[in-house]
């Protein structure tokens, strides 16, 4: 059975849909990434799995009992806020506390809690500073520490990471994974970052204008986009028009020169999408020429104008020798590393 | 840099706060020395002011009890005023920060509007609602049950606190404001997530973070009130002096200027003392709160 559950959630302001037929099963300890662009309807699914907003129609249950029926203060969920919402007056040790305090957990196990809780954000002997005197990342493991320390049954993140420099960014992905692998706590992690969603989800649901586009695994969601919207949205693409031509048999997938067996299912015009790192320069294939060529130190980043348009290419830099500005060429790919789709404007 | 250039630029600063600086001088700082002169001059019915030193005002107002009685009158009624204000302009200032849009400016126009209208006919206002055993205020109190025989407002402490408050108001309600302003949006959210009633959120997180805006805000309530004049004259008349009107009387109606200069000088060495000793006490408790 599923851990949490969201059944058909929506929520509306006046007139405007924000989120629409949200449906997710969460499993006990998995870690869930919200991907999407800012207004897509990702922080405000996670305020009603918190209860900051109450939903317009459907149910969200944890463990099978109706959790919008609980008041936010009695979920005992683990919130960390994009802006970390610490207690300023408070010290590092009195923030992680509070938490604990509410819940009228003894003195002595409290201090306990507060030093392990901590000490595993690797903030020990930061008990008695101000939140105000710790720089962004500090910050930012008190508000995870504060989180986890009151046992959470699901730990909620809304663009946790998204205030802090790259360098630091990175390191903390690494950490908050680690930590989270560690204690085994239920996860949501809201995210407009394709890579820190990748990096950090089991599984990955991308939204777009209040609606689901896919739900799936990292690679999923990468290699076997769903809409045309995920395939743009999740890392680079190329996305060719391309026709099942019928007329032959077996039926044949054409885009411009490059041909290839059709998938089933499928007919009439459709769109290839193909990411850059799986197209190869060959002798057969799609004809193109390259405009720029540029070196970015692992690989080769090359822009072409091929006949269906324009096209992307990365190349690993392994030592091979690659083709120069000017070069006419033929780019070709495995139908494997294609998603073929239905073409909408047709 | 050469020398000369280094010596014309360390002068800049001087040479461009020249005018204000002078300003200030002429119209603050001699007036003030002046004053303070005056109030070690000698005065008599007949002589007039003579420009002599002798602490002979200085000793009148510390040996007789009168002012003495003044001089506390004006702290009471300064205290109460601010604790009035404090207690009702910061969940004032905390419900409007709540507000949404439209409604919150309107409410805030009706908070700062009073600010745009002379203390004296707000004041003359609070009179006429006052207006002795018949005032409409009164005639409202009983006709609701809560008392029985009318409250005298006019020529008490009780109506030149009330009157105070409502000019004060603002004060409170504005520097409140401002620290709400500095309250992250989802602080709130953040307790309630683990676990706080709404009544533990307001004093455990909201308060403590409010507080330097409230003894902000009580400083400048406090030092308004202590020095008031219109609003205690109008209310307290003559019966009920405080530091300011009495100073005023001895300046205009006994003429015994020296004499009103020492009350005015002690008023504003209190003031100056008490404001700034305050000030320094809460900087040094809400250090974090206000890094």
């Amino acid at each position: 059975m599923a851990y949490l559950e969201l059944d058909r959630v929506a929520k509306q302001f006046g007139a405007q849909t924000v989120v629409d037929d949200f449906s997710l099963s969460v499993g006990k300890g998995e870690f869930i990434s919200f991907l999407g662009p800012s207004g897509c309807g990702k922080t405000t699914t996670l305020q009603m799995i918190a209860g900051f907003l109450d939903p317009t129609r459907g149910a969200i249950r944890l463990e099978g009992k109706d959790l919008t029926a609980i008041h936010p203060a009695k979920r005992g969920l683990g919130i960390v806020f994009q802006s970390y919402a610490l207690f300023p007056h408070m010290t590092a040790a009195e923030n992680v506390a509070f938490g604990l305090e509410m819940r009228n957990v003894p003195r002595n196990e409290r201090a306990e809690r507060v030093r392990a809780a901590l000490a595993m954000v690797g903030l020990a002997g930061y008990e008695d500073r101000h939140p105000r005197r710790m720089s962004g990342g500090q910050q930012q493991r008190v508000a995870l520490a504060r989180a986890l320390v009151i046992k959470p049954s699901v730990l909620l993140l809304d663009e946790p990471l998204s205030n802090l420099d790259a360098k630091l960014r990175e390191e903390m992905q690494i950490e908050l994974r680690q930590i989270q692998r560690t204690i085994g706590t239920t996860t949501i992690l809201v995210t407009h970052d394709q890579n820190e969603a990748m990096s950090l989800s089991d599984r990955i649901v991308v939204m777009s204008q209040g609606k689901i586009e896919q739900i799936g695994t990292p690679q999923e969601t990468y290699e076997k986009p769903a809409s045309a919207f995920v395939s743009q949205f999740l890392g680079k693409t190329n996305d060719f028009a391309g026709t099942i031509d019928r007329t032959v048999a077996p039926t044949q997938l054409v885009a411009g020169s490059w041909r290839a067996p059709a998938p089933a299912g499928l007919g009439g015009p459709v769109t290839v999408s193909v990411r850059p790192e799986r197209i190869g320069f060959g002798d057969t294939g799609l004809s193109a020429k390259i405009i720029a060529r540029i070196f970015q130190g692992n690989h080769w980043l090359f822009q072409c104008d091929s006949e269906c348009g324009p096209a992307i290419v990365i190349r690993q830099n392994d030592g091979q020798a690659q083709p120069a500005e000017g070069d006419a060429v033929r780019l070709t790919w495995r139908p494997e590393d294609m998603s073929v789709r239905a073409r909408a404007d047709a | 840099m050469s020398a000369a250039a280094e010596e014309r630029s360390a002068r800049a600063p001087w040479a461009l706060t020249a005018p204000a600086l002078m300003l200030f001088v002429g119209v603050l700082l001699i007036p003030l020395a002046m004053t303070v002169m005056l109030s070690f001059h000698d005065w008599g019915q007949y002589k007039g002011i003579e420009p002599v030193f002798i602490l002979k005002n200085w000793h009148e107002i510390a040996t007789d009890p009168y002012y003495a009685e003044m001089f506390w009158r004006t702290f009471r009624i300064a205290i109460l005023t601010t604790f009035l204000t404090a207690v009702l302009g910061a969940p004032e200032a905390y419900i409007l920060n709540r507000m949404s849009g439209r409604w919150k400016s309107f409410f805030l126009l009706i908070i700062l509007g009073p600010l745009l209208i002379s203390v004296v006919a707000r004041t003359l206002g609070w009179a006429l609602l006052f207006g002795g055993n018949n005032g409409l205020v009164n005639k409202l109190l009983m006709s609701l049950g809560a008392i029985r025989s009318p409250i005298p407002f006019m020529f008490t402490e009780t109506g030149m606190v009330i009157a105070l408050a409502h000019v004060m108001m603002p004060f409170m309600v504005l520097s409140v404001w401002a620290a709400l302003q500095r309250l992250d949006p989802q602080i709130e959210n953040a307790a309630m997530s683990l676990g706080a009633s709404p009544a533990t959120i307001i004093r455990r997180i909201i308060m403590p973070q409010i507080m330097p805006g409230v003894l902000s805000g009580a400083i400048i309530v406090f030092s308004l009130s202590a020095s008031a004049f219109a609003t205690p004259a109008i209310i307290g008349g003559r019966r009920l002096k405080v530091a300011a009107t009495l100073a005023y009387d001895e300046f205009l109606n006994t003429l015994n200027w020296p004499l009103g200069a020492a009350v005015a000088t002690l008023l504003l060495v209190a003031l100056v003392l008490i404001v700034v000793g305050s000030n320094s006490l809460i900087e040094r408790r809400y250090a974090e709160v206000f890094r």
